[in-house]
């Protein structure tokens, strides 16, 4: 594996006001890691993903990015050009509504293909080829490359979005609850692929859940979050299986058996 | 400067000479960044939007008693629009006006560029209903001025891929996206995509007003203007399979004319002055009259 991380986030705060968003959360991210944060609603796990990602900018701290040269970069002081295109290029984003991270109104194999036209492939035969096989890939038809998403289920809505930015081979994909609003089923088809894209792709992930499942299956390192506090963090397993702190073991408890 | 005794109360080309000046301060930041659109404070006009508001403000900036003015609409001199139009510059600046292309050193148009190439003495003013070729694609403006601003053009594409999903080929017929100089994406307003390559290395300044959406963009003479396209799918123009029934020209843009109720049609040149001028020397349509004029 490889000796350098690939994200450096140092002491990040974000005040929405005089209100905490998030405070003082520090971590590294490694090559290949996929790293859960959770937490309940309000505590702060979107503001830390939009603040990483670029989204929002963070009251203080700093966030380092290797960029493919192997230099660490800070995000907020590249220009916004370049940062853009880390965005559309080594970055994904999953939204947890598909249609945040989608064009509803153009065709599937368009939607995959606008990450490739964004970095100037020219050739039609090319990108529909390139766009089917992703589709492939996220066990959607061949023969729906034409339709549009609005035409399309929850679930395979989110696997398009999941196509659309592995497209470009990214290093760091985030993930803002992505399995939010889909049924038991559909949610265990859509992490196990998550789960083997990861594997096969070897990315790196932060990705946001309220699911302390989605967490056990995908990732391996967590962050428990409470009013905008990391107050948790470990591998997966030591945290779900060991919570030291009360909250998170209360948080453990809290899950349904059936 | 008022050269019109009767109409006293209105300055010269109707609009007041501060608003000229602001006019053609954003004329000039167009020319020197092509294909930018520059944000104007675009008057009220004596006539709706939709008309050619944006048009006529550009023309009434650049024009001076000494020009021969030519109105155009969808090639044709004497429909509605470029008659209102004309009508209304004779009346407030007196200038010269004139339908024959190669006469007039303005011409202001709404959907066509004149078959005649143009020269160097003259400028062509566009009018443009939506100026932004991201619009249908991205609605909020902050956004498609990043774009334009970083450069991020993929979504023009998009669009592109999409014809081609949809149709087999790419369906955009008019308000054909171009590249200007290599650098900014521009909507050449709804002209059809034939009249593209017309843009490319133009000796006439062009320039493109937008009234209501308060934007003006101009092609400088001489500038590159690129047609996006795929390379599996280059750019191509319309071409038509049979001349025109009048005046027998290929090579042109025609319209279809419908005849009767019964499905026959004809194609003439959207160009009246071209078509008229080609009659004139003695070219002749399958439909022009002379089987008629020869059987009396």
């Amino acid at each position: 594996m490889n000796e350098q991380p690939l994200l450096r986030v140092n002491s990040m705060t974000k005040y929405y006001g005089s209100r905490i968003g998030c405070r003082d959360v520090s971590f590294e991210l490694w090559p290949g890691e996929v790293l859960a944060i959770v937490g309940e609603s309000g505590s702060g796990k979107t503001t830390l993903l939009n603040n990483i990602s670029t989204r929002l900018t963070p009251t203080s701290g700093t966030v380092e990015y290797r960029m493919r040269d192997g230099q660490f970069r800070d995000l907020y002081r590249m220009g916004e050009a370049e940062r853009r295109f880390l965005m559309r290029t080594d970055w994904g984003f999953v939204h947890q509504n598909p249609a945040d991270g989608l064009r509803m109104t153009v065709s599937a194999g368009a939607n995959v293909g606008e990450r490739l036209m964004a970095i100037g492939d020219r050739h039609y035969g090319d990108i529909r080829n390139t766009a089917t096989r992703w589709l492939g890939r996220v066990e959607i038809d061949a023969d729906r490359v034409d339709d549009q998403p609005r035409d399309f289920s929850g679930g395979m809505r989110q696997r398009l979005q999941i196509a659309r930015n592995l497209v470009t081979g990214p290093r760091l994909v985030f993930m803002d609850e992505p399995t939010g609003g889909l049924d038991v089923s559909v949610q265990a088809r859509l992490l196990d692929l998550v789960r083997s894209l990861v594997n096969d792709l070897g990315l790196s992930a932060i990705v946001v859940t309220h699911d302390l499942a989605v967490a056990r299956l995908l990732s391996h390192r967590m962050m428990v979050m409470k009013d905008g506090y990391v107050i948790e963090q470990g591998l997966t397993d030591r945290v779900l299986d060991d919570p030291r702190e009360p909250y998170t073991q209360l948080l453990v408890s809290s899950i349904l058996q059936v | 400067m008022n050269t019109h005794g009767e109409l006293a109360t209105y300055n010269f080309a109707y609009l007041d000479e501060q608003t000229k000046r602001m006019i053609r301060r954003a004329i000039l930041k167009a020319i020197a960044i092509p294909g930018y659109q520059v944000p104007f404070a675009s008057r009220e006009m004596p006539m709706p939007y939709g008309w050619g508001t944006g048009g006529v403000q550009v023309t009434a900036a650049v024009i001076g008693p000494d020009d021969t003015l030519k109105v155009i609409d969808q090639g044709a001199d004497d429909t509605t629009n470029a008659v209102s139009i004309r009508a209304f510059f004779q009346k407030v600046t007196n200038v010269a006006v004139t339908t024959s292309t190669r006469q007039a050193t303005i011409i202001q148009t709404r959907h066509r560029i004149p078959e005649e190439q143009l020269g160097e003495n003259q400028i062509l003013v566009y009018q443009v209903p939506i100026p932004e070729p991201l619009r249908f694609l991205e609605p909020r403006e902050t956004e498609t001025r990043k774009m334009h601003a970083l450069e991020e053009y993929g979504l023009m594409h998009v669009k592109l891929y999409e014809d081609i999903a949809r149709n087999g080929h790419i369906a955009t017929t008019y308000a054909y996206p171009v590249k200007v100089e290599g650098r900014y994406v521009m909507d050449p307003s709804p002209t059809p995509k034939f009249d593209n390559p017309k843009m490319h290395m133009s000796q006439a300044l062009q320039l493109f007003g937008a009234g209501r959406e308060k934007r003006i963009y101009a092609i400088p003479p001489y500038t590159e203007v690129v047609s996006l396209d795929f390379e599996d799918h280059p750019f191509e123009v319309q071409t038509f399979k049979d001349p025109c029934a009048l005046c027998a020209a290929t090579g042109v843009y025609l319209d279809e004319v419908i005849l009767d109720d019964k499905g026959s049609r004809m194609f003439v040149c959207s160009d009246t002055d071209h078509c008229e001028n080609r009659r004139n020397e003695g070219h002749h349509g399958h439909l022009s009259g002379q089987a008629l004029e020869a059987q009396q």
